[in-house]
């Protein structure tokens, strides 16, 4: 495989806590190449946060390697080297909290500029005009406070603040759940222009495959801290093959009959999601899984390549060995 | 037929310092026995407001209801003693709430909480035994595993779907006529919020509830609501059965919502809905849509368009259907 | 342009009405904020308007010592024959200076100390600096500087000194539980991720949002501050007479209770008006530094 714009190898990420240790990511593994939209969807304790955080140095991996352009930068953020800071970027979930509260727009979005020494004062006036012009702002909300926008104009403001650095990797932590549908249409399709017009990549978290649908090049589905699927998009949603890529697709509320058609019928969505603190042994989504057997509940399944591109975690498509259930041979014959 | 609950031409104002936001202009909403409403709008748009009106639990000051009539089985809710309007709520109207952290008390046990809603909610009087064997009983019809166990437990120690499960028991254990879930599943994970989704209607159907579902999501109302109410900006834009309503939505904002929604057929998303929700301090003359319309003309911006039915059961506030339009 | 026409400056007067629009919907701090204003005026301009202004230091004219309240000395008069309202007017300034100067010194480093403690939480800084603020916590303040007044030569100087060595921990608990969450928001981590410096993220990130805690705090603490400023006067190691301290007054007052109740009376309403201002306007402040959402 060529190399990648991100590497990330066997990445793991524990927290120890009063309950235990949280294997908030575990031994995750993925390539991000350049210009490409990978997305990283599961549900919460899934881990995909945490992996984004620690690729972008927020916390320090426990193990494994993150490499940028062939360059090992598992560090975190305070000792990593400036350039790599400005080439890596990140837009967090909520703009109403990662916009502070006590500072102008202006100040918000100088700050990167200042940072990273560009330009004289006057200069940096100006590229953040520019910034606020390239998300559709007026100027004037250079002197604006954040609670004085909308929540979709403070999320332009985090936007035009992770690219005034001019990066080539941009990790989206879910840039429109907290926003209504109307507006994560208008800024999606504005990420979509920025990442043709900039030669930029993404790295997209989020929760909702229905948007994934329509922006990832690839879809990767995380459960409990590790990946169970990565696929190119299209076949992806053709082809479903984790069970819990399955249940997953058919909880989805559609607004028409064409979507309704294109979910897995038979999965039903049953149980609830295990902690992160002690993930059950073998297989984490036996507890839940409708085709597990008694080597799910032992086995860790490995990653496959089944089609070119598609990987998926599950014993039931590992060569070799012998099948989960007797479901699921039926389908491997059929 | 006699509506369980009828608003009309409801509206709310709040004072602050700019000035008077004028939050709520004219909210039309009915509904009859045993049906399944569902209310859909964007952040702002005025679903919780209204029905924190229906509850009387509207903070005021600054809130104040300036004008309108909520009738719940033809009587007030507005101009009820505060006693009655007691009576009214738990027995008649129950509400499970958005975050269901929030809703439980956390330093209280599940069965604390739970019995006390029974105690004092039921109709009939019953001794603890009774009372505890009822709580259990709500308990298991939410399919919550283990009972017994869970009446004994903090809210703490319950993940986030099965707290919400505690709290539609809750809301159910009174038995009401009316039930209004605000956003019960925004903030569960999707495969949790297909189970509750599926709870709620199992449960509805069962008891024959009339239920008013609010809710910002298109895919979720389309799964829990018979018909449907959009709400734009204060007012109701367009009800519509919930088939018709998807398959041929009639108001401009409604197509732009659909629009919006990104499928999971692919095809890209589309360029959603220009500008944003209205100041409510100054809103625009006329519709209060019309900013936004890609229809808008004159007329829009004299008046605002009244709520009218255009076909069997659909009702628009849009001049585009106006006979002779 | 002139500063005033400034879109920042236009920015920040807006929001300073907005604050007030929501400070005077609250009657109690309005009436903390008259009495605060009304004490700060007469403490200023205390030589202007005060009767009798000779009569705040060495003054005896026992031709009017013990007077009861008159329309000459609307509060009496003591037994060396001053006037008392004059005497209560001068001794504002001492409390305010008192309460001022005390916060001036402890505010600064108290704040530091917990931004500091609280952006680094969990490490040895952590540790070592909010151990340090438990020790000085467990001593009451009132009783440790009774202990450095009496050891020293009493003074208001020493007063002040010894009752900011106890005050500063306060601000730092505070502003280390505020910072220590403050630090866990995305803009700061957004801040970090852009490679600010610390003293960036400390003073230009967290502190902000700590400022309205800090005023409310302050504003409450000058109540405090003046009380045990009066009461160290009141046992006599604080300011010494002839001063016209408030608490001293009271104290040298109290001798000749009940019959000649006005000397101390006065004197001790003169103090509880101070206080009550400062801790009335306390929970307006909060309101007045909120942000609105729109």
């Amino acid at each position: 495989m060529q190399q990648g714009l991100l590497e990330v190898q066997e990445l793991k990420k524990y927290f120890v806590t009063s309950q235990g240790t949280v294997r908030a990511v575990d031994e995750v593994s993925f390539v991000l190449q350049e210009g490409e939209t990978l997305g990283l969807v599961g549900e919460s304790g899934s881990g995909k946060s945490t992996t984004a955080y620690t690729v972008i140095g927020i916390y320090a991996p426990t193990a494994g390697k993150i490499l940028f352009r062939g360059q090992d930068i598992s560090a975190p953020v305070s000792k990593r080297p400036k350039a790599l800071k400005r080439a890596i970027q990140i837009v967090f979930q909520d703009p109403g909290t990662s916009l502070n509260p006590r500072r102008s727009i202006g100040q918000i979005l100088e700050l990167p500029l200042k940072v990273h020494g560009i330009g004289t004062r006057r200069d940096r006036r100006e590229r953040v005009v520019e910034l606020l012009r390239l998300v559709e702002l007026p100027e004037d909300y250079f002197y604006k406070s954040p609670h004085m926008l909308g929540g979709g104009e403070r999320q332009m403001v985090a936007i035009a603040r992770a690219l005034a650095t001019e990066p080539e990797l941009v990790i989206l932590d879910e840039p429109t759940s907290a926003l209504d549908v109307s507006i994560q249409a208008k800024i999606i399709n504005m990420l979509l222009r920025f990442q043709e017009e900039m030669g930029l990549s993404y790295l997209f978290i989020t929760h909702d495959l229905s948007l994934m649908r329509n922006v990832a090049s690839r879809v990767a589905i995380m459960y409990l801290g590790k990946i169970c699927e990565l696929a190119p998009t299209e076949e992806f949603f053709q082809q479903p093959l984790h069970p819990y890529t399955q249940m997953l697709l058919s909880s989805i509320p559609v607004v028409s009959d064409d979507e309704e058609a294109v979910k897995p019928k038979k999965v039903v969505s049953q149980g609830e999601i295990p902690s992160p603190v002690n993930p059950p042994p073998g297989c984490r989504f036996h507890t839940r899984c409708l085709e597990a057997g008694e080597g799910c509940r032992k086995a860790l399944p490995e990653m496959v390549e089944v089609n070119e591109g598609h990987l998926v975690s599950c014993l039931k498509y590992q060569p070799g060995v012998a099948s989960a259930s007797p479901r699921a041979q039926e389908e491997v014959e059929g | 037929m006699e509506k369980l609950l009828q608003i009309e031409g409801l509206k709310v104002e709040f004072k602050v310092y700019e000035g008077l936001l004028k939050v709520l202009n004219g909210v039309e909403l009915a509904l009859e026995e045993g049906e399944r409403v569902g209310l859909v709008g964007e952040a702002g748009c005025g679903k919780t407001t209204t029905m924190k009106c229906v509850l009387r639990i509207l903070p005021s000051p600054p809130g104040r209801i300036t004008a309108g009539r909520i009738l719940f089985r033809g009587q007030d809710l507005l101009r009820l003693p505060l006693q009655r309007m007691q009576r009214v709520r738990g027995r008649g109207i129950a509400m499970i709430f958005q975050d269901p952290t929030a809703a439980l008390n956390p330093v209280f046990t599940i069965g604390d909480q739970l019995m006390a809603v029974i105690r004092h909610g039921s109709r009939d009087a019953m001794n603890k035994k009774e009372i505890r064997r009822r709580a259990i009983a709500v308990l298991r019809e939410v399919q919550l595993p283990d009972p017994e166990r869970i009446l004994a437990n903090y809210p703490i120690q319950l993940s986030g779907g099965m707290r919400q499960r505690v709290c539609i028991a809750m809301a159910l254990s009174t038995e009401p006529e009316l039930l209004i879930a605000d956003e019960p599943t925004t903030s569960l994970d999707v495969t949790i919020q297909d189970q509750i989704l599926r709870l709620l209607n199992a449960l509805v159907e069962r008891r024959g509830t009339s239920v008013i579902f609010i809710t910002h999501s298109l895919g979720v109302v389309r799964e829990m609501a018979d018909r449907v109410y959009v709400m734009y900006a204060g007012s109701i834009v367009e009800s519509a059965p919930k088939g018709e309503l998807f398959s041929r939505p009639l108001h401009p904002y409604t197509q732009g919502l659909m629009r919006a929604v990104p499928k999971l057929t692919g095809g890209g998303i589309a360029e959603g809905i220009p500008g944003r929700i209205p100041d409510y301090l100054n809103p625009p003359p006329g519709c209060r849509f019309q900013p936004r319309c890609p229809h808008a003309w004159e007329r829009c911006s004299q008046a605002p368009p009244p709520l009218k039915e255009v076909e069997d059961g659909r009702q628009v506030a849009c001049f585009l259907y106006e006979e002779g339009a | 342009m002139a500063f005033w026409k400034r879109p920042g400056f236009q920015r920040r007067w807006d929001s300073v009405k907005r604050g007030w629009y929501k400070f005077s919907k609250n009657p109690v701090s309005v009436v903390g904020l008259f009495f605060v204003l009304l004490v700060s005026f007469l403490a200023a301009f205390a030589p202007y308007v005060a009767p009798y202004p000779e009569h705040a230091g060495r003054f005896v004219n026992f031709s009017e010592a013990s007077q009861p309240p008159s329309l000459k000395h609307p509060f009496g008069t003591d037994v060396f024959g001053r006037d008392i309202l004059s005497r209560v007017f001068f001794g504002f300034r001492y409390s305010l200076m008192m309460g001022v100067v005390v916060l001036l010194l402890v505010v600064p480093p108290g704040v530091v100390l917990g931004l500091l403690a609280g952006y680094y939480r969990g490490t040895w800084i952590d540790t070592v600096i909010m151990r340090i603020t438990d020790v000085f916590l467990a001593v009451p303040p009132l009783i440790l500087a009774l202990a450095v007044c009496s050891v020293l030569t009493p003074s208001v100087f020493n007063a002040m000194m010894a009752v900011s060595l106890m005050w500063w921990p306060w601000y730092t608990r505070l502003v280390y539980g505020l910072a220590s969450s403050i630090r866990n928001e995305f803009f700061v981590q957004a801040a970090e991720v852009a490679g600010a410096s610390r003293s960036h993220i400390l003073f230009r990130e967290i502190l902000p949002n700590c400022v309205s805690s800090i005023f409310t705090k302050m504003s409450l603490d000058m109540g405090w501050v003046i009380l045990i400023g009066s009461s160290l006067s009141f046992v006599g190691l604080g300011a010494q007479p002839p001063t016209p301290d408030l608490g001293t007054m009271v104290a040298d007052g109290a001798k000749y209770l009940p019959d000649q109740w006005w000397i101390a009376v006065f004197p001790a309403l003169a103090i509880m008006i101070t206080v009550l201002g400062f801790n009335l306007i306390g929970d307006g402040l909060r309101d007045l530094f909120a942000l609105e959402e729109v």
